[in-house]
């Protein structure tokens, strides 16, 4: 058998909904167990899995629902409210976050599939003394930001696009950014961001 | 987003297994299916995530043919620099296409396979859809949002446009994709994978519940080192085709001995424009001669009120993308 990372354990709950009241993902320590194929979804019974994720450092265990989004487990049952939902369909990078060093959205990762994975997120970047990252301190320099809402995911982002080594012009930022949105145009500031923070690596 | 069943087996047997079982969807990177279930457009009963299948990971050059596993990152393959030497059609429709971080998360397999971004098919506030309600009708019809549809190879039924960019390219090049189903294996030439809508645009592939799609091969030929894949679009990054060209070229001397003409952003399926490259075979390439292939390329073309300016756009982007690779073919950028 190919050594692959194994399924995460499938707890079966078989909560009615009048104990949820249809919240998702909240199903900590109520995993009970009962049979796989007789759980579906119309029975208004729902399964969760018990799944491990690093996150920021920190090992954290926990229980999903097969539905549940990384980023719904990061701000709610984890309370890293730092990642931010803005459009919750892949298109404006709010909810970027570091999966196994990788840029991605985390609003169309289901967090059942991320069992095992290191996850990086706004509130891991600075150090354990609370010094900023450079990104971060660059973003304050450079007035990278107005409303601070997509900031988060822009910072994620920024750090992800140095490392494919996807910086090496302001047209190339320009392009390797374009999955984070600004609605208020703090675009020049953030390229500058960047920038400075490249420069300040090949120094 | 409804409840469902989620497994992640480990070998391909299981993988086919669970995948065949009536309600079940494969799972690669997500970022179509999260999306489509959010919205209540995909109900599955069960997902199959077939990221733990180890064997169809990466991407190989080889001497005659390239090969992509399934499960190869559109970022990873994208940034590959042997692969923009040899074969740059490959990897700028790859680069070209969604962000940054969706080409992180997504898949090869899951790329091919995307679905449309017809508007109406995405939104189940209305009724009349044919492709997810068959039988309802088609809201796109009645005009309205037309920038996101055919003008090729639509039907009376659907006229949704297959938005992919990479496809454009595999489609030009002859690729073959390679499965594993119920069945067996069996190699499926990349012209036949995808199925016009007619009148049963809710079947869009030939494959069968539970075949997977393993890796994806691309002859090596000539034309695919002069290639080029233009995108012309709404705005200049991260947006789906308005019109698109993958294209290749092989001179022999000032003539033209091969050519490959794939179009995005305009056709139902993954299109290739035969007539057009047979048009140009044994010319020679001047802006004349590719102006008037990007026009042969649309003759047939059917536009809803509203997108008749993807005819001229999208010949002009053809043309523009046959002058690129005749410079790539000179030795030029
Ligand atoms: C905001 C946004 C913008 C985008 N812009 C573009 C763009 O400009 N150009 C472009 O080309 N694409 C674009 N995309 C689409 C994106 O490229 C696809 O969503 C992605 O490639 C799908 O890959 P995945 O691995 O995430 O697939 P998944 O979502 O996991 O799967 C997609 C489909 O393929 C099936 N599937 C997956 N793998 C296999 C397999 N191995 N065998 C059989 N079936 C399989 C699944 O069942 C599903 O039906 C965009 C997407 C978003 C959200
Ligand atoms: S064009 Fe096709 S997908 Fe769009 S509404 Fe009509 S039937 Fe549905
Ligand atoms: S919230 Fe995820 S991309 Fe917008
Ligand atoms: S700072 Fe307000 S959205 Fe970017």
């Amino acid at each position: 058998m190919p050594k692959t990372p194994g399924p995460p354990h499938l707890g079966l709950s078989r909560r009615s909904l009048l104990g949820t009241s249809g919240a998702v993902g909240a199903g900590l320590g109520l995993a009970g167990s009962a049979d796989a194929q007789q759980t579906g979804p119309e029975l208004a019974a729902f399964n969760t899995a018990q799944i491990t994720l690093n996150v920021n450092g920190k090992r954290r265990t926990l229980n999903v629902e097969p539905r549940t989004t990384l980023v719904e487990a990061l701000r709610d049952d984890m309370g890293l409210t730092g990642t931010k939902i803005g459009c919750n369909q892949g298109q404006c990078g709010a909810c970027t976050v570091l999966l196994n060093g990788r840029r991605m959205n985390s609003c169309l990762i289901l967090a059942i599939t991320a069992d095992g994975a290191e996850v990086v997120t706004i509130e891991g970047l600075a150090d354990p003394a609370g010094r900023l990252h450079p990104m971060q301190e660059a973003f304050a320099e450079h007035d990278a930001f107005q409303c601070g809402y997509c900031t988060p995911g822009q910072i994620l982002s920024a750090i992800g696009c140095i490392d494919e080594g996807h910086a090496k012009s302001a047209a190339e930022i320009r392009e390797y950014m374009s999955g984070n949105l600004c609605r208020c145009g703090a675009y020049p500031n953030i390229v500058a961001a960047i920038e400075s923070v490249r420069d300040g690596q090949e120094g | 987003m409804r409840n469902f069943d989620y497994h992640r087996p480990a070998d391909m047997s299981a993988a086919i297994d669970a995948a065949r079982a009536e309600g079940a969807e494969i799972l690669a990177g997500g970022t179509l299916m999260v999306d489509l279930m959010k919205i209540g457009v995909r109900e599955p009963d069960a997902l199959v995530d077939i990221t733990g299948l180890a064997d169809l990971e990466g991407h190989d050059i080889g001497m005659d043919r390239i090969r992509f596993g399934a499960l190869a990152r559109m970022a990873d393959v994208a940034d590959d620099q042997t692969l923009k030497t040899a074969a740059p059609v490959l990897t700028e429709s790859l680069w070209k296409a969604a962000s940054p971080q969706l080409r992180q998360a997504a898949r090869l397999g899951g790329n091919i396979l995307q679905q449309t971004r017809c508007p109406y098919f995405r939104d189940t506030a209305y009724s009349q859809c044919n492709k997810r309600a068959p039988g309802s009708g088609c809201a796109a019809l009645d005009g309205g949002k037309t920038n996101l549809h055919a003008i090729l190879g639509g039907s009376d039924d659907c006229v949704a446009m297959y938005p992919g960019d990479w496809a454009q390219a595999l489609i030009a090049f002859d690729a073959e994709v390679h499965t594993q189903g119920p069945g067996g294996t069996r190699t499926i030439s990349f012209a036949d994978l995808h199925v016009m809508p007619g009148d049963t645009p809710q079947i869009e592939t030939i494959l069968e519940p539970g075949e997977i799609v393993k890796h994806i091969t691309v002859p090596v030929i000539p034309a695919l080192k002069a290639s080029h894949y233009l995108k012309a679009r709404d705005r200049e990054s991260y947006a789906f085709a308005s019109a698109s060209a993958a294209v290749g070229l092989e001179m022999e001397g000032e003539t033209v001995r091969d050519v490959r003409i794939g179009l995005g952003g305009v056709a139902a399926v993954p299109w290739r424009a035969r007539q057009a490259e047979e048009h140009l075979k044994g010319k020679s390439l001047t802006e004349e001669t590719a102006r008037e292939t990007g026009r042969i390329a649309f003759a047939d073309a059917s536009p809803l009120e509203g997108s008749e300016y993807k005819i001229k756009l999208g010949a002009d982007v053809v043309a523009g993308a046959l002058m690129t690779a005749h410079a790539r073919s000179q030795g030029g950028e």
